[in-house]
């Protein structure tokens, strides 16, 4: 897909005399994607890694869509090495014509091309200069061997150091820090504010903006703007409805909801079947909405001259939250430049894109001033866009030890949230700030995500066989929050489902957990990622409770598969002992890079089957904190075994977002294995786990 | 009558208010970006520091707090001993993934080796636990913090 838009070589590699500089639309998010791209110029090139440079990626540079879906290496990677290797093979036929030989007779090294009797080697980069600029880059072309310098994290040591420059850290001559006030909940409305209120604080050299409900303040001192914000809050009136608190599980029926069947991962319109008969085995799985919750807050800077808006944010769609931007200011698109900026890891589409427009409107009230926007703890937690609750109904049948027939139900908001370019303005109509605003934008409707395995049914098709499946997505309107994209999508709650009733059906069948999964699977890349696990899992000592998952991602992506071993304190705290994560990628490309994807994933799943739950109450928020919303912490931290199946002869498959369903699944089934109890909702918290025992 | 704080091993003038947090006084006048705030609320462990050599969170408490304690950051956090194997040890075992927990980390492992240059996993695990990581570095960080124990 990138190469198809950007065919030419130039596209992607250029040099600057002294380094080479690759270009790519894709962005830093946790997921170092710039030092996989630099390993795949190193790799191609034979360039010393310190002399390959990652452009900035700006609105102006590559459009590569979203940066999401652990497609980046898909993406950015393949067309990368395409160019890198038609270059190669450019670059050696410019060697030949000017200093003889045959293209075989050229042997590249650090950074130089030299064949035998030449005195002098030929410069990599002053060849690359003089290419044919319009040379288009072969994907038909071999890669070369993976490089055997060991991988090396681009930034580490600022980061180690602490000179590295997230977002939050820019400071340019002359910037205002500014902060946002929201209202109580989302669907508060500012009633009055008291006009002494912007006195007092121009006293303190802050500016309010205010448009509709939308206030900020702007200030040359960090703190006293933080300050300012209670003097600020002191000085609204709130129109504030009650927030709806009726039970979010109850209302994600069928009864309400736009219904698609799926058949092979993809959604249509049509009519809904009825329900399987003869299923004997039934269970419904939940989840609560959820926080991606970056360790840093949002933020952005914007910079407003009078006619053009300059922007730095950390969006993973720079380009289709330039547009919403624009349309949100009533600017033509080329008025708005955005160029990313990392920030703390984000998991999806978190508070970025809001801050973006929020520096904005900050940056247009004050002319010629950059405006760095910061969220605070709250505001992210409070306000970022939350991953929706989701169900999960499933029901199967079982002949003769084999699943005959499943019946998958999916209810959820919809996982699409960020401002991309729509019908009636979806784009702004999806950015935060816009709601607020006077006049407001409302939320737009949500459109279903028709894409295979593209929202809530993410997983919802079994990557097993099994002759009859009747899958439905059920899209649910009218919920209480504002949704959007959470790694995974509802691939873990659909994962977290399927695979706990793996474990209840071959409890049924009276077969062992791996055996049940294994005569139910036909690829042998599967069965090999399962066999391995049960060969690693056989040689750790055990824990109170041992459980396994599989799942292959989107059913076309990275194979997996876990196994977790528990215990169970006496305060019913489930204390996570060893951790094996066995994974099939492809061909691997930052080895490294994919182990730290893996634990990564793994961490971020087990803190979702422990800990994490938004809550509201009629007033609002109220998990606004690291404590009102806890996570995973170092003292949970099993011990992580990580074992890769390197298949070098298939395409590299992402990994970022392989291991948090099947980390869920595992921890429920070893809770299980523990206690006898069946969780059918996360998170797995003492408390809920006493509920669960009472009721059971 | 003016503030005077020592930080990472030199007497500073602090111009700002004293009751501003600690780590709003680094970061915003004195240039020292590598304490993060993750939380302001000392709850996330991003902002941690060394005061009088334990780790601190510098992201609540006001500047004047920490008058008369040394203050060591992650900027100056290699001219320890055990920071600047830390430091080498994060490296060697790519001890981040988008990095904004690592300024803190590195300083907290500094700060445990110091007090106890060979804990065990258990211990590492709990003196860690303030610190959040949201991208799962943790298995990363306690090898890092292994290796360089002694
Ligand atoms: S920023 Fe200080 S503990 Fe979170
Ligand atoms: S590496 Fe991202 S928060 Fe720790």
């Amino acid at each position: 897909m990138s190469l198809a838009d950007y065919p030419l070589v130039r596209h992607w590699i250029g040099t600057d005399g002294d380094r080479l500089v690759i270009r790519t639309g894709k962005v830093d998010i946790g997921q170092r994607i710039s030092s996989a791209l630099a390993r795949i110029a190193h790799e191609e090139l034979s360039l010393p890694l310190e002399r390959i440079e990652v452009a900035p990626v700006t609105t102006a540079g590559l459009d590569e869509g979203i940066t999401s879906g652990s497609l980046s290496i898909e993406h950015s990677g393949s067309a990368l090495r395409a160019a890198a290797a038609t270059l190669r093979a450019h670059v050696t036929d410019l060697a030949v014509a000017r200093s003889g030989g045959t293209p075989k007779d050229w042997s590249w090294q650090d950074g130089t091309l030299t064949r035998p009797g030449l005195n002098r080697p030929l410069p990599v980069l002053a060849l690359i200069a003089e290419a044919d600029p319009d040379l288009a880059a072969d994907p038909t072309l071999a890669p070369q061997p993976p490089a055997a310098t060991a991988p090396h994290m681009r930034g580490i040591s600022d980061l180690v150091t602490g000179r590295y420059t997230f977002l939050p850290d820019l400071d340019l001559p002359g910037m205002r820090h500014a902060r946002v006030l929201r209202p109580p909940h989302a669907r508060a409305t500012l009633e009055a504010l008291d006009d002494s209120a912007a006195e007092k604080l121009a006293d303190r050299d802050i500016r309010l903006i205010r448009d509709g409900s939308f206030l900020a303040l702007a200030g040359p001192d960090e703190w006293a703007v933080t300050k300012a914000l209670a003097t600020l809050a002191a000085a609204c009136t709130w129109d504030t409805p009650p927030l709806p608190e009726d039970d979010v599980f109850a209302r994600l029926t069928a009864e309400t909801a736009r219904r698609f069947p799926v058949t092979g991962g993809v959604p249509a319109e049509g009519p809904v079947r009825a329900p399987l008969e003869d299923t004997l085995t039934k269970a419904r799985f939940e989840r609560p909405y959820l926080l991606h919750a970056a360790l840093a807050p949002s933020a952005a800077l914007a910079e407003w001259d009078g006619a053009a808006l300059r922007i730095r944010s950390h969006s993973q769609g720079i380009h289709a939250l330039r547009d919403s931007i624009a349309t949100s200011l009533d600017l033509p698109a080329d008025a708005v430049e955005i160029t990313h900026h990392p920030n703390a890891g984000c998991y999806g589409h978190n508070g970025a894109d809001d801050a973006a427009l929020d520096a904005a409107l900050i940056a247009r009230a004050i002319p010629g001033t950059p405006i760095l926007l910061k969220y605070t703890r709250a505001d992210e937690h409070g306000w970022e866009p939350f991953a929706p609750a989701m169900a999960l109904d499933l029901a199967a049948r079982l002949v003769n030890g084999q699943i005959e027939a499943i019946d998958a139900e999916v209810f959820s908001d919809t996982h699409r949230g960020r401002p991309r370019a729509g019908a009636n303005d979806a784009g702004p109509r999806r950015l935060l700030s816009n709601r607020f605003r006077d006049p407001a934008w409302p939320a737009p409707e949500a459109a279903p995500n028709m894409n295979r395995h593209g929202g809530m049914h993410r997983n919802l098709d079994p990557a097993y066989t099994i002759p009859e499946k009747r899958l439905i997505k059920n899209l649910v309107a009218g919920l209480p929050h504002r949704t959007s994209a959470l790694r995974c999508l509802g691939n873990t709650t659909n994962i977290f489902g399927l695979e706990s009733l793996m474990d209840m059906l071959a409890e049924e069948a009276g077969q062992d957990p791996f055996a049940f999964r294994r005569v139910h699977l036909d690829d042998p890349r599967s069965i090999a990622v399962l066999d391995r696990l049960e060969a690693l899992a056989r040689d750790t000592p055990r824990a109170m409770g041992h459980g396994i998952a599989f799942a292959q991602y989107k059913n076309a992506m990275t194979r997996t598969a876990v196994a977790v071993d528990i215990d169970l304190t006496d305060a019913s705290e489930i204390r996570l002992r060893r951790a094996i994560v066995v994974a099939d990628a492809g061909r691997v490309i930052d080895p490294e890079g994919l182990a730290a994807q893996l634990e990564g994933g793994f961490l971020q799943g087990a803190s979702i089957a422990l800990h994490e739950e938004i809550t509201w109450d009629r007033g609002g928020i109220t998990s606004r904190d690291w404590d009102s919303y806890p996570v995973l912490r170092f003292d949970n931290v099993p011990e992580i075994t990580v074992e890769i199946i390197a298949d070098p002869g298939n395409p590299p498959a992402g990994a970022g977002e392989a291991t948090p369903g099947p980390a869920i699944a595992a921890i429920a089934n070893a809770l299980c294995d523990a206690t006898g109890l069946r969780m059918f909702r996360t998170p797995f918290t003492p408390d809920a786990l006493t509920r669960a025992a009472l009721a059971g | 009558m003016a503030l005077t704080l020592s930080i990472n091993g030199e007497p500073r003038e602090i111009e700002a208010d004293p009751e501003t947090p600690l780590a709003y006084v680094l970061r915003n006048e004195l240039g020292l970006k590598g304490t993060k705030i993750g939380c302001g609320l000392e709850q996330c462990g991003a902002c941690m520091i060394l005061a009088d050599g334990a780790p601190f969170p510098s992201c609540a408490a006001p500047a004047a707090s920490f008058a008369g304690k040394e203050i060591t950051t992650i900027e100056g956090i290699a001219s320890r001993p055990a920071g600047a194997r830390v430091q080498a040890a994060f490296i060697a075992e790519t001890a981040a993934q988008c990095g904004y927990c690592t300024a803190g980390l590195v300083v907290a492992c500094t700060a445990l080796l110091e007090a106890n240059p060979s804990p065990t996993e258990d211990e590492a695990k709990s003196a860690l636990a303030p610190n959040l990581c949201r991208c799962g570095a943790h298995p990363r960080v306690l090898r890092a913090l292994a290796r360089a124990a002694t």
